[in-house]
């Protein structure tokens, strides 16, 4: 059977990415609107940058921690950039800016305040492209390991021997 | 003979599957000297194999070839092509489960004659009772070394029970332990003890958890008496004239469509496939079916009335650090109609990782109701229920012709309806995990729906009448002598508790008639 082996410790990379993941997360506070001219957003491969920070900015409004820095949201929706989606999510981000208008707003990037913006994602909650986002935000956003950390939620545990010498039964308020 | 075994001989026993049903059947009846080959759908791992990672780990093991849903359950629209959470692997289901190991009580094994008639419910007793049960379940708990059974010592509270605990001693429940649980609390079996790791959902990789992927798998093979064919999926089961079954035909791992023959034939592909199967092979003999005379295959199809509790606290809980499950509160397990609602419930303590707790706490929810409650991930407790659930005809399993698998097989469609029954104990169950949280101060508690069905019953149901059901007491099909089921789909009722201990314990029994009658001749 498996022999009890040594804690492993984290390799370099995985406490780099938990030490930028810390750091973003004080860095960036709540509030932050994705802006047209952010590096990741004009570095877009098949999408129009606007489209790409209207797309992150509803990410955030979709799933809002307000400790969680934009590039986390980035990454969720990166997959999106591509030539095969595109022009659905340019239709879509169409629709949501022509939402925006219908309630007065010049966009939905322009939409200044969430409450306003929320307001907008309900009326087309139903929506496929809405459900489409929204369904891979739950694994492209909270399956990133490295913003595990600013939950709190430990992963992997295998490799450090488990919990059973380091704190499984350690609550003290009880 | 013995393992490997020729595809031409019609010595052997077929089992088809190899989780708690099947992987203990086909090493049970390897002991005992019977030739075994065993066909598995999925592949194999093992311990060394196993991930600490919610998604690669499902995405390694969980059953994804499709399916399709209806009926009025929440699963059918937020998990339309996964109505269930079950593996396609080498030593089945049991590589996921938790371990929660519970007898039936007495009355469960009669429903019908405890709860009489229940409106749209399709009740029936069992051919069998807890007295004859006993001996079969001592030996499925040493089998899997249950914990406060056998002389052996319960496992060690963590931090999701010891919250669990004080808040259902603060109610005035008094059967609140860390469960029996088929998880090491020493070391038994040449198994080491739980590490708490905390993953027990994903398998164990210390081997602490029992399954049948590294325990009863590889000794039946060591006898020389098993082949395990892996990445075999069976398509259909073959017959005679005479109405005996032959043989099965398979897609062997290269795709290749197979014939094996076969003395006696076992089902145990968990209650989707096996119904799935047995209706896939129907013949001009045998038109809607095979074993169907009774019109009971794919029906009456059970999941357990489920349900999760989480609660927040303004401190820290961490309840994801060790054993999944090891926490159960047994006082609502009876029968006690003045409750609302007739059978019981269990309560036991459940923790997911952030990525499923993403996923499963409210789906399809969005806004900062959702996301506020998974930024106190760290200060969540949680609990899951499982109670008796009602079985009803019009849940059932079906062919989708519309939809086929890559080898263009028709597949299962799931249809499944709560029974009034089921939402009335849904609700008391949810009320009263609430109250165990807020006794000990949580500040918002959330009740979760029913996830994809982890525990699937009662589609090849056992009946004492051939006309209620479609297996006898055995697990034999009442209208093909040499056609077993042997999983969780020969359930006639749920009951309240877990159901692998009972699977794994019918399995055992089994064994031991089967190779009666083919030592007697009559097989
Ligand atoms: C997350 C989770 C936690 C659980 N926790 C508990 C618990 O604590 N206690 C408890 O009692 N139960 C628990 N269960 C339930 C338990 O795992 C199942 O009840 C049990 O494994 C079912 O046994 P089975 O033999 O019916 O099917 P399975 O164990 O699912 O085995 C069926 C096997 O058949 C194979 N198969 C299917 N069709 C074919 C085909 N056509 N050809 C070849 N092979 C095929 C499948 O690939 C699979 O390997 C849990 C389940 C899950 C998912
Ligand atoms: S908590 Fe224990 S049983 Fe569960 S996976 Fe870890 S070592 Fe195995």
């Amino acid at each position: 059977m498996t022999s009890k082996t040594g804690p492993k410790g984290l390799s370099r990379r995985q406490l780099l990415l938990r030490a930028s993941a810390a750091g973003a997360s004080f860095v960036i506070g709540s509030g932050f609107i994705a802006a047209k001219d952010a590096a990741w957003a004009s570095e877009t491969a098949a999408l129009k940058p606007e489209t790409f920070a209207t797309l992150v900015q509803m990410a955030r409004d979709i799933y809002p921690h307000d400790r969680i820095g934009d590039e986390f949201y980035v990454i969720a929706v990166k997959g999106y950039d591509d030539p095969a989606s595109a022009e659905d999510i340019e239709a879509g981000i169409e629709a949501l800016d022509a939402a925006a208008r219908g309630k007065g707003h010049a966009s939905y990037l322009d939409t200044g305040w969430e409450r306003d913006r929320v307001d907008i994602l309900r009326g087309m909650e139903e929506s496929a492209f809405f459900q489409t986002i929204r369904g891979g935000l739950v694994t492209g956003l909270y399956n990133q390991k490295a913003v595990w950390p600013v939950f709190g939620y430990e992963g992997e545990s295998y490799s450090k021997g488990g919990y059973i010498d380091r704190g499984f039964d350690d609550i003290n308020w009880i | 003979m013995s393992a490997p075994f020729d595809l031409n001989d019609d010595t052997v026993v077929v089992i088809i599957g190899t989780g708690a049903g099947g992987g203990v059947l086909a090493n049970e009846l390897a002991q005992k000297g019977v030739s075994v080959v065993a066909l598995e759908a999925g592949g194999r791992y093992l311990p060394d194999d196993y991930i600490n990672d919610e998604w690669d780990s499902f995405g390694q093991l969980a059953w994804t070839d499709p399916r399709t849903t209806s009926g009025d359950w929440r699963v059918a629209k937020d998990f339309s092509g996964l109505p269930a959470w079950i593996v396609k692997a080498v030593g089945g289901t049991t590589i996921h489960w938790a371990g929660a190991s519970l007898r039936f009580q007495e009355h469960e094994w009669k429903a019908k004659t405890a709860y009489g008639d229940v409106l749209g419910a399709n009740l029936l007793d069992w051919p069998i009772d807890a007295a004859e049960m006993a001996p079969w379940y001592d030996l499925a708990e040493d089998k899997l070394k249950v914990t406060r059974t056998g002389g052996r010592d319960g496992l060690p509270g963590n931090n999701n029970f010891k919250v669990f605990e004080a808040g259902a001693k603060a109610l005035g429940y008094e059967e609140v332990h860390t469960g029996r649980m088929a998880i090491n609390s020493a070391e038994y079996d040449d198994r080491l003890p739980c590490q708490q790791t905390g993953f027990c959902f994903q398998g164990c990789k210390w081997g602490a958890k029992w399954s049948a992927a590294y325990t009863d798998i590889p000794r039946g093979e060591a006898t020389g008496n098993l082949e395990v064919r892996d990445n075999s999926h069976v398509a259909r089961i073959l017959h005679d004239d005479s109405g005996k079954v032959t043989g099965v035909e398979y897609f062997d791992k290269d795709g290749n469509l197979q014939l094996q023959k076969a003395r006696i034939v076992c089902v145990a592909g968990n209650s989707f496939e096996s119904p799935r199967l047995l209706l896939n092979s129907a013949s001009p003999m045998f038109p809607d079916g095979l074993a169907n005379s009774s019109g009971q295959v794919g029906r009456n199809y059970m999941r357990h009335m489920t349900g999760s509790v989480y609660a927040v606290f303004d401190k820290p809980v961490r309840m994801w650090r060790g054993t999944t499950m090891a926490g159960i509160v047994q006082d609502e397990a009876r029968h006690d109609p003045s409750r609302g609602f007739v059978g019981g419930f269990e309560l036991e303590t459940l923790s997911l990782g952030l990525p499923f707790m993403a996923a499963f706490l409210d789906p399809g929810a969005w806004g900062r109701e959702f996301t506020s409650a998974l930024d106190e991930y760290e200060n969540m407790a949680g609990l899951w229920i499982v109670g008796e659930d009602m079985p009803q005809e019009t849940n059932r399993v079906t062919l989708n012709h519309d939809v086929k698998d890559r080898w263009g097989l028709p597949v299962a469609n799931v249809n499944f309806s709560d029974h009034p029954n089921d939402r009335a104990m849904r609700d008391y169950a949810y009320r009263k995990g609430a109250e165990i949280y807020d006794a000990v101060g949580a500040t918002r508690t959330f009740p979760t729906p029913p996830y994809p069905s982890t525990h699937n019953l009662g589609t090849n149901r056992m009946s004492e009448k051939a006309r209620d059901g479609v297996v006898n007491k055995w697990g034999q099909t009442h209208d093909i002598a040499n056609l077993f089921i042997s999983d969780g789909s020969q359930f006639t009722t749920g009951a309240a508790e877990n159901p692998t201990l009972t699977i794994v314990a019918l399995a055992i029994r089994q064994a031991d008639h089967i190779a009666r009658q083919m030592s007697s001749g009559e097989l």
